[in-house]
């Protein structure tokens, strides 16, 4: 008789507590993130500096625990600050596609009709275009823009905004075909009938129910804008030296790979347990949220 | 009606078995490093065309793709608009060199292009051009003419991207299979490690690694370049991988899925081996899933071949496209976009239509 209540969200955490990769998933990723934000107090060095008596020296030498590069930088300094720039570039670019895929995902289905069609039209156009090649010409676009004091943010304004222009999409789309769905049910119906307005019933209403598979979506557009990152970086089309992301890392140590393999080897570590731990806890996120599947 | 659908039904399936053997003849010469005829790669595309129109034609379907094509065609124009006004957008100029042009110079160059007309005057001259198939001559590469180096390049990319997608199924498919017929075993566990990793790990890494082992160490693959299908492996497993463990991790929850179903059981009552229910049954209802992923799975092989292309010296049109973004090369960036727009849209119209081969509940 005593048997305590639970609410959707409680069961849901406590099946994903129960999902071991999940939590130690989670846990790294947090580290992960703690490291990023305090990458000037915990890097030894700064990402720009030069070590002339030190070039390309192996782990552990001089006092460098991961090595240096060609220019005589610190691999360890530049991987913690690539952590910085690659979830910068990730964490932010999912928001913003986040919160534009659901405003405009939200409106075409909710008001439906001619509306819809054409907004779903626009979403189908963008959707076929090879995403790659136009994230690539806004990117080069956009890095003439200034939009941010801070020189950091700067050197990544093409990329963020690219990668927020392009990533919206899909979830537009999936966040209509949810709105739908709760749109057709009695409690919404009930709503109306009491006379509340239509934005309060979307806030307080629809917004609430659909917000499950949002978040799983947004798990897993972070790693994937990470990835899309090194990779423009990988092939010298993403974010510019001095600065350092994973990609550029890699990139920097893929030239030299035969002789200095901890060039590649180290920020090819980090990128790809991040990599891991983003993807396990989506999966382990979308299983709780949704236990049928 | 039916008689005639039923015609062209037979009609198709005879097609798609001569088809199947030119394709096969074709890889069999492309894989012993024989030169592949340029007519065999013609009517292997005029018999994929046909036999895919008699396949439309059969299920009725002939409307509905005229009526995709047309909209095709819209979405390709607004993609060459845009990134015609994203080109002039940019910063910095095709001719903008670090040793300045003379002005003068510039100017009469500038002029040959036709750089120096309003935008949109430039913006009607390239339709006019791409309308009787002109795409232009390159700025880089003075008096190669776009669709030529694209025709050339493409070669390459379109090897690599289709052994990969071959690839992916042929790996993809079996090892979800196996996990599945082994659910909750230490063999499922396995088979999910590695496909996440697949999933998870990027390109250019696992490209690195297969370098390293099968190049430095091993000595057994090229590193680079693209002269025989020796050189072939590296490029295709390292763009494969990907979607492989995606396919994998899509079979398996979806067979996991469709072996609760009813007609799993009656087929097990009646005594059949699990190899047949496996394979015949369980396996045809559960490639829609797989199917619907192979249309976003052709766009990732694509953009996925930008950094194999880089990572292993291959020469072809992804190279091209990161090049000629440095360049400035609009004619160059034009002509691609419109060739990877095409593609897609070709691929997802293909894709959607193959539904109903495997499932024929879907109309």
């Amino acid at each position: 008789m005593n048997k305590q209540s639970s609410s959707l969200w409680q069961d849901s955490i406590k099946r994903l507590k129960k999902n071991k990769a999940a939590v130690v998933s989670l846990f790294f990723i947090i580290v992960v993130c703690l490291i990023a934000l305090f990458a000037k107090q915990l890097a030894p060095y700064s990402f720009e500096k030069q070590n002339i008596d030190f070039i390309l020296v192996k782990p552990g030498v001089g006092g460098f625990l991961l090595g240096t590069d060609s220019l005589g930088r610190d691999v360890f300094s530049r991987i913690i600050y690539g952590a910085r720039m690659s979830m910068a570039v990730g964490i932010i670019t999912a928001l913003i596609s986040m919160v534009i895929g659901t405003i405009y995902g939200s409106i075409s289905g909710w008001v439906g009709g001619r509306v819809d069609a054409i907004m779903m039209r626009f979403v189908d156009i963008l959707i076929s275009i090879p995403s790659l090649v136009l994230l690539i010409l806004v990117k080069v676009v956009f890095d003439s823009v200034n939009l941010f004091e801070n020189p950091e943010l700067k050197a990544l304004t093409g990329m963020l905004l690219a990668l927020s222009v392009v990533g919206w999409v899909t979830l537009a789309r999936v966040v209509r075909g949810q709105v739908l769905q709760v749109k057709s049910l009695t409690f919404i119906e009930a709503s109306k009938a009491l006379g509340m307005p239509s934005y309060l019933i979307l806030i307080k209403h629809v917004l609430p129910n659909i917000l499950g598979p949002i978040i799983v979506l947004l798990t897993f557009q972070i790693p994937s804008n990470i990835l899309i990152e090194s990779f423009l970086s990988f092939i010298g089309l993403g974010l510019q030296p001095p600065y350092s992301s994973w990609g550029v890392l890699a990139a920097d140590g893929w030239r030299s790979m035969r002789h200095f393999p901890h060039l590649i080897l180290f920020p090819s570590i980090a990128l790809g347990l991040t990599m891991l731990a983003f993807n396990l806890f989506g999966d382990g996120l979308r299983d709780a949220l949704d236990p049928k599947a | 009606m039916t008689n005639i659908n039923g015609l062209f039904d037979k009609i198709a399936k005879t097609l798609w078995v001569g088809l199947g053997c030119l394709i096969l003849w074709a890889i069999a010469l492309n894989l012993t490093n024989y030169y592949v005829p340029q007519i065999l790669m013609i009517s292997i595309a005029v018999l994929f065309l046909v036999s895919f129109g008699f396949y439309a034609f059969s299920i009725g379907a002939i409307v509905y793709c005229f009526k995709r094509l047309a909209e095709a065609f819209v979405t390709i124009f607004v993609i060459t608009t845009l990134t015609f006004m994203l080109l002039r957008l940019m910063p910095g100029g095709p001719f903008d060199q670090e040793k300045a042009l003379p002005p003068e110079i510039k100017a009469n160059i500038e002029a040959k292009y036709g750089l120096d007309k309003p935008v949109l005057v430039q913006y009607f001259d390239y339709l006019k051009k791409v309308a009787v198939f002109d795409f232009g001559t390159s700025y880089k590469y003075i008096g190669r003419s776009v669709g030529d180096m694209i025709l050339q390049n493409f070669t390459a990319s379109f090897i690599l991207g289709f052994y990969a997608f071959v690839l992916s199924f042929l790996i993809g498919i079996p090892i979800g299979l196996f996990a599945a017929s082994r659910h909750n075993t230490f063999w499922d566990n396995i088979a999910m490690a590695i496909s996440i990793s697949g999933v998870a790990l990027p390109n250019f890494l696992i490209g690195s690694v297969l370098i390293v082992i099968f190049s430095y160490q091993l000595n057994w693959f090229p590193p680079a370049l693209w002269d025989s299908s020796l050189h072939y492996v590296l490029p295709v497993v390292t763009l494969g991988i990907r979607p492989a463990a995606f396919i994998a991790r899509l079979t398996r929850s979806t067979v996991l899925d469709v072996i609760k179903a009813d007609f799993v059981r009656t087929a097990k009552a009646k005594g059949l081996s699990q190899f047949t229910i496996l394979y015949k049954h369980v396996l045809k209802n559960s490639l829609i899933p797989v199917l619907t992923y192979s249309g976003p799975l052709l766009a990732g092989i694509l953009s996925g071949s930008f950094v194999i292309e880089i990572l292993f010296a291959v020469p072809g049109v992804g190279k091209d496209l990161v090049q000629s973004v440095t360049n400035r090369d609009y004619p160059l960036i034009l002509g691609l976009t419109l060739l990877y727009s095409i593609l897609l849209v070709l691929s997802n119209l293909i894709v959607d239509l193959l539904y109903s081969f495997f499932d024929p509940r879907i109309g």
